[in-house]
């Protein structure tokens, strides 16, 4: 058995996520599964491999992530992204409270 | 007009040059169409007539001061579909999710804004699986799509809407995303071309992210030289997406034409198993043989890691959508769940928000991440992935472009895999190489199975070669290559 219930506990608190007991019995089972399978990664020789963390090539002038001119643009979003939001209390978004006291 | 027209962007543009139809009449017609059908197919989830009426009426405009077919812009009229994760200005977009469910953006993606300063009219939005996971659009929140060509049958996904619409005539063509194979599998089970530009090729400005380093925008539309206008309108650098090449764009269209004499043609051995299924085996060893005969050079390869993409694959896509992810909190946007704190307000949004895939792949994700297993699954997935490009960019020192199926197997029925998400998962085996390597590709249709069902032939070329992916895609249409 590769993860246990409480591994399954452990990230879902880690990653703020709220799970069922039915859910939490079911993902480990299928997380099981699956790093079971993913287990294969350690067949392969990867000494000396730089590893890939995206497709393009920064070195590349034209493949490459250029950069864009340096120039002011209006960027007056604030009401916009206020309007989407669940409980505005314009200029901010209001969340439970935090702060003792 | 029947209502079985199937219409093309070149023949959009010549019947409103043509003053046989107008784009406001188009559109009409098109939601006619979406009234009718859209109730059993499921693959739209929004529809924006007020804003495709007035984009039909800018280019009625046009024409009537006296556009013609030449100089028209090139999407001019075309009724186009948008996959619901790309951001759509005051119309909902919901990425398939409960948390984002009455989500309006304040602004368009880069790709949406191109279409239509194209002219394109943009009909509404697409279901897919929640936040683009999944191979068969099942993971919506708002319901499965079924598939047009077998109503019975998943459409694929996680761009299944977007498949389905264009394969059922509801928009002439359409915008999806590819992470891992979910333009090109669900235009192999729907029977259309399915186009995956090379990452960077196109502005994800306004894509709401899944796995950044392997995300893509890219077409469905019924045919290769309709795909090629659509991926002129969206390619190109944008200052907005700093992953955006700034390689110019090439002229698309001038490469359908190219004669394919003496092309190197890659087959992967490791492609073609014992005990694969045998429709798609045949069908798309007919398509090489069709190649063959149009003067391609079959060249047998070898891509000795392709095996490990999958467990490559789903570590590193799953650990970027756990960050991703992470910004569904119930603060800014979406769906919001009340707890006495803010970290209970946290998990009980984020828990009730989710669905079952999505939160599979947080916490499949968050574990790989997580103290202690990082080097054993993130860094060594990346180095998979290193070995995996690598194997391509040996085989494409000796060839110009590799074939594999796109799916290892046809349509499959609604419900028949849902309980079981490694199956699911194995199924991308032909799409998800290309997607860790960064490179172009396409699923071309190439025949049906005994059933009836499509079956898609996967081309791949070298990152920024989409012209020589175009040329092969319309060469072989062009020799039936749909009809095998």
């Amino acid at each position: 058995m590769k993860i246990t219930r409480e591994d399954v506990l452990k990230v879902a608190a880690l990653a703020y996520l709220e799970l069922s007991e039915d859910e939490v019995e079911k993902f480990r089972g299928q997380l099981d599964s699956i790093l079971t399978y993913i287990e294969q990664l350690n067949a392969i020789d990867t000494t000396n491999i730089e590893p890939m963390a995206q497709a393009l090539s920064g070195a590349s002038v034209e493949h490459g992530t250029p950069l864009r001119e340096d120039v002011v643009v209006p960027c007056d979003v604030r009401d916009a992204a206020l309007a989407a939001a669940p409980d505005p209390a314009p200029p901010y978004f209001r969340v439970p409270k935090v702060i003792e006291r | 007009m029947p209502a079985d027209t199937h219409w093309t962007i070149s023949s959009v543009r010549d019947a409103l040059a043509a003053k046989k139809i107008s784009a406001r009449e188009l559109a009409a017609e098109f939601y006619t169409r979406i009234a009718r059908h859209n109730p059993e197919l499921n693959a739209y989830l929004a529809l924006c007539p007020k804003r495709a009426f007035a984009q039909a009426e800018r280019i009625d405009g046009l024409i009537a001061k006296g556009a013609t077919a030449e100089n028209l812009p090139p999407l001019a009229g075309v009724p186009v579909a948008i996959k619901d994760v790309l951001c759509t200005r005051g119309v909902p977009t919901t990425c398939g999710s409960r948390i984002l469910e009455h989500y309006l953006p304040p602004y368009d993606a880069t790709a949406v804004e191109s279409m239509e300063e194209a002219g394109a009219v943009i009909l509404g939005k697409t279901n897919c699986d929640e936040f683009a996971m999944g191979s068969s659009t099942e993971n919506s929140a708002y319901g499965p799509v079924r598939n047009p060509v077998a109503l019975d049958c998943v459409p694929g996904g996680s761009s299944g809407g977007s498949a389905a619409v264009v394969a059922g005539g509801l928009a002439v063509a359409s915008l999806g995303t590819d992470t891992g194979g979910s333009i090109r599998q669900p235009g192999s089970l729907c029977g259309i071309p399915a186009f995956l530009p090379s990452y960077g090729r196109v502005s994800r400005y306004g894509l709401i992210a899944f796995a950044s380093s392997l995300d893509r925008i890219g077409p469905f539309a019924l045919n290769v030289r309709d795909i090629a206008t659509v991926l002129s309108v969206i390619a190109g650098r944008d200052p907005k997406d700093s992953t955006a090449a700034a390689a110019p764009v090439p002229n698309y269209q001038a490469a359908l034409d190219r004669p394919v004499r003496g092309l190197r043609i890659g087959v992967p051995v490791e492609c073609f198993p014992e005990g694969m299924n045998r429709a798609v085996r045949e069908k798309v060893e007919a398509g090489i043989r069709l190649l063959e005969s149009l003067g391609c050079q079959r060249v047998p390869i070898q891509m000795p890691n392709s095996d490990y993409a999958i467990a490559a694959y789903y570590i590193i896509a799953t650990a970027e959508a756990s960050s991703n992810l992470a910004r569904y909190d119930g603060v800014r946007y979406g769906l919001r769940v009340p707890g006495s704190t803010l970290v209970e307000m946290y998990q009980k949004t984020r828990g009730r928000g989710f669905g079952a895939e999505v939160k599979r792949r947080i916490v499949l994700g968050t574990y790989a991440l997580s103290a202690g297993y990082y080097d054993a699954y993130y860094l060594r997935a990346q180095k998979v992935r290193a070995l995996i490009a690598r194997d391509f960019a040996d085989a494409f020192a000796k060839v110009d472009a590799i074939i594999t199926p796109t799916s290892p197997v046809p349509a499959f029925k609604l419900g028949e895999r849902t309980e079981d998400p490694l199956a699911m998962y194995l199924a991308d085996i032909y799409t998800v190489t290309g997607s860790l390597a960064g490179l172009t590709g396409i699923s071309a249709p190439c025949g049906k199975s005994p059933e009836g069902l499509p079956i898609g032939m996967q081309i791949y070329a070298p990152a920024f070669s989409e012209e020589r992916v175009l040329q092969l895609a319309s060469a072989f249409e062009s020799a039936g290559g749909e009809r095998l």
